[in-house]
């Protein structure tokens, strides 16, 4: 952390969870990591560790319990939503509310934060349009209706939307999820592509960890006491990822990168 | 967003057709006054008869005026709370907003005679009529919007709106267990919806919020094309979700609080020409949306006013009836032939 001068995003001593009537609950706590400018880094962690809590707190739709956030340097909360949404776009696991948005009109939503109060598009706002339908292959589903769609297309779909958004970091919540072995190693090579050739800073959840292992440059391991943040060698080197599981089930191959059944009846 | 262009077309159709059922509005009544009559009335130096001048100028056209903004404006109501709710079956009647209306103006029209005298008069002005109304609106959309966000449930959020017209009903029924005969009267010929007997007063009042209400929806057409979304992209797209919130429930209070106020309620306009603008509109866009839904919603009500009035007969029907008549039928249609209906 001390030898990269400026990482895009910062996250301090972060705990995160649910501020309720009787006090808080936290869900994970102690969160250290950050990410630098043209990196692609994946959470991975258990179901119910505190993944999804830990995005929604990262891109401002739950509040933190304690710690820092910092954006280029700028405390989270000092953003408007307008700045925010500026700096970092995301793709969520839902599904659009609308299934009767057409695919182009989806993805030019994400021109939102740029276009003037009638939203209307300017030809540089046509140009990201364009670009984020053509590098994601979606230029053919233009004029389809999202009900119209498989899950794989709308997962290219609500990336491109984000792209179209011209932001700096993208945060993806499970990106994954649902799809085919083919649209799973598609989502990732175009993950890897933004992060190579446009220098996007991406951060995303995934359970898919043997392929997060081969191509992200960061980790973010959590497992309940601890949560863990290097390259995927240096984790596996030092058996963070042996921890993830309760370890009679699953046991983590050094060797292979990659989760097996353990044989034990 | 496609640009408007591609509907222009579509626009001036319905402009056209809009124009053509005012005409017809205007020209088919109890009382058989010819085109050319109507148009000499309104154009030239009036009709050969003064009784049919009084009657196209002080019965027919505030009618016709009312008419317009009723349906348009319940249908511009109907598209935000579809959107608002990212719910198909939302609309103003549905959710109990015209319920919330009704009862505002329940209290009023059958309290005033507890009070009596010079103070009933006074509270019975119109404008303390759009108050009461808007207010009621707005207290049901509240409560509504409050359980919507902690039952994400969609169909939950249409039996709550239930819920506040039974409970409406229930307080209706109390209040009139105390009232007088002519005050019972009076709530009941309101419940009915009528179009006609507007005086030009209570029309400028109806126009006046209904262009504020108009306005606000304007307004708020970015905000509402990135709710499409849901909540949480909406946000993260820049939206400002409470102020949003806030300004599409006040739009829908102060059009559909005022339209009942004076119009009575009026079912199933709001909930059915959305969805039958989206027929036609293949667009999701709400800077096209608006307008069309607007200048459809107004057509469709001249339409059913022209039937309610039984043109060359002395009686006139209910226009809630003719409504539900109209819009129930088309709801189910949409819901067989869809299986599923888009907002």
């Amino acid at each position: 952390m001390k030898n990269n001068p400026s990482p895009i995003l910062t996250v301090e001593n972060l705990s995160v969870g649910y501020q309720k009537s009787n006090g808080k609950l936290i869900i994970a706590d102690q969160i250290d990591f950050h990410l630098d400018r043209g990196t692609l880094t994946a959470l991975v962690g258990a179901n119910g560790i505190g993944k999804s809590t830990l995005v929604r707190t990262l891109t401002a739709m739950q509040p933190r319990l304690g710690g820092n956030i910092l954006i280029c340097g700028k405390e989270l909360k000092s953003f408007s939503p307008v700045e925010l949404a500026r700096k970092l776009s995301v793709v969520l696991t839902e599904h659009p509310a609308s299934k009767n948005l057409s695919v182009f009109e989806l993805i030019a939503l994400g021109r939102q934060p740029h276009t003037n109060w009638m939203g209307n598009l300017t030809p540089a706002d046509r140009e990201a349009i364009d670009f984020a339908m053509e590098i994601t292959d979606t230029l053919v589903l233009k004029e389809k209706k999202c009900y119209e769609l498989s899950d794989g297309q709308l997962q290219r779909v609500a990336i491109a939307r984000a792209l179209s958004q011209d932001t700096p970091i993208i945060i993806l919540d499970e990106p994954t999820t649902h799809l085919d072995i083919y649209h799973r190693a598609y989502i990732f090579k175009l993950m890897r592509k933004l992060v190579n050739e446009y220098r996007k800073t991406i951060f995303f959840s995934t359970h898919e960890i043997d392929l997060a292992i081969q191509l992200s440059d960061k980790m973010v391991v959590m497992t309940g006491e601890e949560t863990y943040f290097d390259t995927p060698c240096a984790l596996i080197d030092n058996n963070h990822f042996n921890h993830l599981f309760p370890e009679d089930t699953i046991q983590f191959d050094k060797v292979n990168g990659r989760f097996g059944i353990r044989d034990r009846m | 967003m496609n640009s408007t262009g591609t509907y222009k077309i579509h626009f001036v159709v319905l402009t056209f057709l809009l124009l053509a059922a005012f005409f017809l509005n205007l020209t088919l009544g109890s009382v058989a006054i010819p085109f050319s009559e109507i148009l000499k009335s309104f154009f030239g130096s009036g009709a050969s008869k003064e009784s049919w001048n009084y009657i196209l100028l002080n019965y027919r056209l505030p009618k016709a005026i009312t008419a317009m903004i009723t349906g348009g404006g319940l249908s511009v109501a109907g598209l935000l709370m579809q959107t608002l709710f990212r719910n198909p079956l939302a609309g103003p009647y549905v959710l109990g907003i015209s319920s919330g209306a009704g009862l505002g103006v329940a209290i009023l029209v059958l309290g005033a005679g507890a009070l009596g005298g010079v103070f009933a008069t006074f509270l019975l002005s119109p404008w303390s009529l759009v108050i009461v109304a808007g207010l009621g609106s707005f207290l049901v959309l509240v409560a509504v919007m409050a359980v919507s966000m902690k039952i994400k449930d969609t169909m939950s959020i249409l039996i709550i709106g239930l819920m506040f017209g039974s409970l409406t009903s229930a307080v209706v029924a109390v209040l009139s267990y105390f009232s007088n005969a002519q005050q019972l009267q009076q709530y009941i010929f309101w419940s009915f919806g009528s179009l006609g007997n507007q005086s030009w007063e209570r029309v400028w009042i109806l126009l006046f919020c209904f262009c504020a209400g108009l306005l606000l929806s304007v307004l708020s057409g970015k905000s509402l094309n990135s709710l499409l979304l849901g909540e949480n992209y909406a946000r993260s797209m820049g939206l400002r979700l409470k102020r949003t919130t806030l300004l599409l429930i006040l739009a829908t209070s102060i059009l559909a609080g005022a339209i009942t106020a004076f119009a009575g309620p009026i079912a199933f306009v709001g909930l059915a020409v959305p969805h039958l603008v989206r027929q036609v509109f293949r667009t999701a866009n709400h800077f096209i949306l608006i307008p069309a839904v607007l200048l459809f919603g107004s057509f469709l009500m001249l339409l059913c006013d022209t039937v309610a009035q039984l043109p060359f007969s002395s009686y006139t029907l209910p226009i809630n009836a003719i409504t539900s008549i109209i819009g129930a039928p088309v709801v189910i249609w949409l819901l067989v032939r869809k299986k599923k209906m888009f907002f």
